[in-house]
């Protein structure tokens, strides 16, 4: 077993590496530029087979992306925030095309105003499209979850984004079991065989027109609703792929992470990096005596509904901590897990915390401090509004900004 | 757990220093997490990385804020509120700072409530400054305590090794060096703890209100004023316009500087405004004389 010091990024790459992609079409943007950096290196070494193609757009770099997968070979690519939302229209095309790729996205708040810290909206905003996407708590996870992601990806035929924070992970060395490269293989076979009897769906002999229009609803519709099936059928595949994983590497991937969860009474729901600390939090509350339990979600779609449903029955309370924000709405989290368990027997009651954007520091008091106002909203019967996590002092730099700025105290008032 | 965090200016080595100490701290058979933080790339500005090392699982990420050790490279950071070096040091955290004032300067100063200690850095010369991380990276890995020497040694070659055999033999050395030079303050470090539950300060959350729309946007009002802010802080190395070489071409170097920092009067001659220049050498690289070298920053005649 050789354990490494690697930086999320890194251990992208070698996700990459093990899973033999074969292209690689790409796009430099912080955070996410050590990972096509690696490859870069490694391909121009030769100690990694394939082609590195340096696009000039992250729309161009999906397009290609969509291209080669079409062709039947196995592509990689990544990309971060502004760079996802340059490509997003061809994120919401490339799932109809119904051609698997792994897209790592590194997760980066998005603009205005302009950041290269890490929330999570920029991924969430392909929450619709018909990615997959697999959210990872550390740098471990993500070497993993490449691995995952094709597997699962090439069973149902659709894309599949694997999403780690920026800095927290994309910057951050830990050690990191890598998979046996022999046993990676074997956990993802070429391509050819991945799909079973399908000869590779495009060759130079056969022609194919992929992505054709439909101007009529019924195939409209049809097709687009073969792909929302694809996704939910994603749900049952992850529990084969997970399975062998476990069974090939020794580490095993529940859709839904469940720290301390089998008597937990306030139960924290949230995605990423952040899971550590808060596991952390889960241990002290429960030294103090208070029965607090972790709930994460790693697949963000296909949504893990039925688990879920049945983790959170009967539990006190939720405090969903969204590290993005749907503007005029609120945290997406907290609206997701309210859809799944309006209506349902036992549901606990769900209090909305939305922190962490632009890489905000979500402190360990923070987390305690969610802990007790779900007690006390669980005694009353009601949550509170949703809290943003912005304290006085915060505020105070703000206003000191802003006299920097210039802005006129008359606008002030 | 220990916490450490080092603070320096982008170019001065710290995210090397931090993994330096983190390999060697993951050799000792510690788990290991080490990380940079920064905003905008760039050489000069300030910067910090962080090493976490625990003998179980580590479940924290992000900013060290209960540091056991701080360790400072550049004396000048101590005077920038945005550095945030002093941010959560209590009575348990020791703060290193290498360079040239003693420990007592900064004790009186900062009225910190915790142990002082300064390393001089004179065995580093003025113009290899980028070796600083393997030389604090020594210093770190001696008051912690718990790090071999060929263990230290051994991580100065694998975390150096991409930038050739001179530089990882100039890192032993100075890593070497900052090891020795706290000889006597070794294993002065000792491993913090994190707060319990009922050591949680709650926090002052405050609800945010709606604001008009101009104050609500992230603007600027007034042109001009990042002439307030001066930024040739931020040098590491100093362009110096060699003028017998200079051909008052009156354009490349003036149009290049990404931060508009040199003039150029009606004769052509071109002139660095070192108050704002933040030592890019964007304009060394562009003179298609050759007219602009570079000179350390340290020791360089203002």
């Amino acid at each position: 077993m050789t354990r490494l010091l690697l930086t999320g990024n890194a251990a992208a790459a070698w996700g990459a590496r093990l899973a033999h992609a074969d292209y690689v079409p790409a796009f430099p943007i912080t955070p996410q530029t050590e990972i096509i950096d690696t490859l870069a290196g490694w391909i121009e070494s030769g100690a990694m087979p394939g082609r590195l193609t340096m696009m000039e757009s992250e729309h161009s770099m999906l397009t290609a992306a969509c291209a080669a997968a079409a062709a039947g070979v196995r592509v990689f690519t990544a990309t971060s925030s502004q760079g996802l939302l340059y490509a997003m229209e061809m994120v919401y095309a490339a799932p109809g095309l119904r051609n698997p790729f792994v897209l790592v996205n590194v997760s980066r708040g998005v603009q205005t105003p302009v950041t290269i810290q890490s929330d999570h909206t920029d991924v969430l905003a392909a929450r619709d499209s018909g990615f997959l996407q697999l959210h990872c708590a550390s740098c471990q996870e993500v070497a993993d979850s490449v691995l995952l992601a094709y597997r699962l990806a090439e069973r149902v035929r659709l894309p599949a984004i694997v999403n780690l924070d920026g800095f927290t992970l994309s910057f951050t060395r830990e050690p990191v079991e890598l998979p046996d490269a022999q046993e990676a293989a074997r956990f993802l076979p070429p391509l050819a065989e991945a799909f079973g009897t399908t000869a590779r769906p495009f060759s130079a002999g056969r022609s194919l027109a992929a992505g054709a229009a439909v101007l009529d609803s019924t195939a409209y519709t049809y097709f687009r609703y073969q792909s929302h099936l694809a996704a939910v059928a994603a749900l049952q595949a992850w529990e084969e792929v997970s399975d062998t994983f476990a069974e090939q590497f020794g580490r095993r991937y529940d859709g839904v992470e469940a720290y301390r969860m089998d008597d937990a009474e306030y139960v924290f729901f949230l995605t990423g990096a952040l899971a550590g600390k808060a596991r952390g939090v889960v241990d002290r509350l429960r030294a103090a005596g208070c029965p607090a339990g972790l709930l994460r979600p790693r697949l963000l779609r296909p949504w893990p509904e039925a688990a879920l449903r049945q983790w959170l029955r009967g539990r006190r309370a939720v405090m969903v901590v969204d590290q993005s924000l749907s503007m005029g709405k609120g945290g997406v989290l907290h609206g997701e897990l309210a859809s799944s368990l309006y209506g349902q027997p036992g549901a606990p009651l769900l209090l909305s915390f939305i922190g962490g954007l632009g890489g905000r520091e979500i402190a360990a008091g923070e987390l305690h401090e969610m802990a007790t106002v779900a007690r006390r909203a669980a005694e009353a019967g009601e949550a509170p509004p949703p809290r943003l996590l912005f304290t006085a002092g915060e505020l105070r730099v703000v206003r000191k900004q802003q006299a920097l700025a210039q802005v006129a105290e008359e606008e002030k008032r | 757990m220990y916490r450490i965090r080092f603070h320096g200016r982008g170019g001065q080595g710290m995210k090397t220093a931090s993994r330096i100490l983190g390999s060697a701290l993951f050799l000792a058979g510690y788990e290991v997490q080490d990380a940079p933080h920064y905003g905008a790339e760039r050489r000069g500005a300030p910067m910090h990385a962080v090493v976490r090392a625990a003998r179980g699982p580590i479940q924290e990420r992000g900013f060290v804020d209960r540091p056991d050790l701080v360790v400072v490279a550049d004396e000048g950071l101590l005077a920038e509120a945005g550095a945030a070096i002093l941010q959560g040091l209590d009575h348990h955290s020791l703060l290193l700072t290498v360079g040239r004032e003693p420990a007592a300067l900064w004790q009186d100063r900062l009225r910190l409530a915790g142990p002082v200690l300064a390393l001089a850095d004179a065995v580093i010369a003025a113009g290899e400054r980028h070796f600083l991380g393997a030389f604090c990276a020594g210093a770190a890995a001696r008051l912690l305590g718990v790090v071999a020497l060929a263990c230290l040694l051994q991580a100065v070659d694998d975390e150096v090794a991409s930038f050739g055999e001179a530089a990882v033999a100039r890192s032993r050395e100075l890593a070497e060096a900052g090891w020795r030079g706290l000889e006597e303050h070794a294993g002065s470090v000792g491993e913090g703890s994190a707060a319990g539950a009922s050591g949680q300060a709650p926090p002052d959350w405050i609800e945010l209100q709606a604001e008009a729309g101009d104050l609500a946007a992230p603007s600027i009002h007034g042109g001009l004023s990042s002439i307030e802010v001066r930024t040739g802080l931020w040098r590491t190395q100093r362009p110096v316009i060699d003028y017998a070489h200079c051909r008052r071409c009156w354009w490349v170097c003036s149009e290049f500087c990404p931060d508009s920092a040199i003039s150029v009067d009606a004769d052509g001659t071109p002139t660095i405004d070192y108050a704002h220049c933040k030592g890019c050498l964007v304009c060394l690289a562009q003179c298609p004389a050759h007219a602009i070298r570079a000179v350390p920053e340290r020791g360089a005649s203002s």
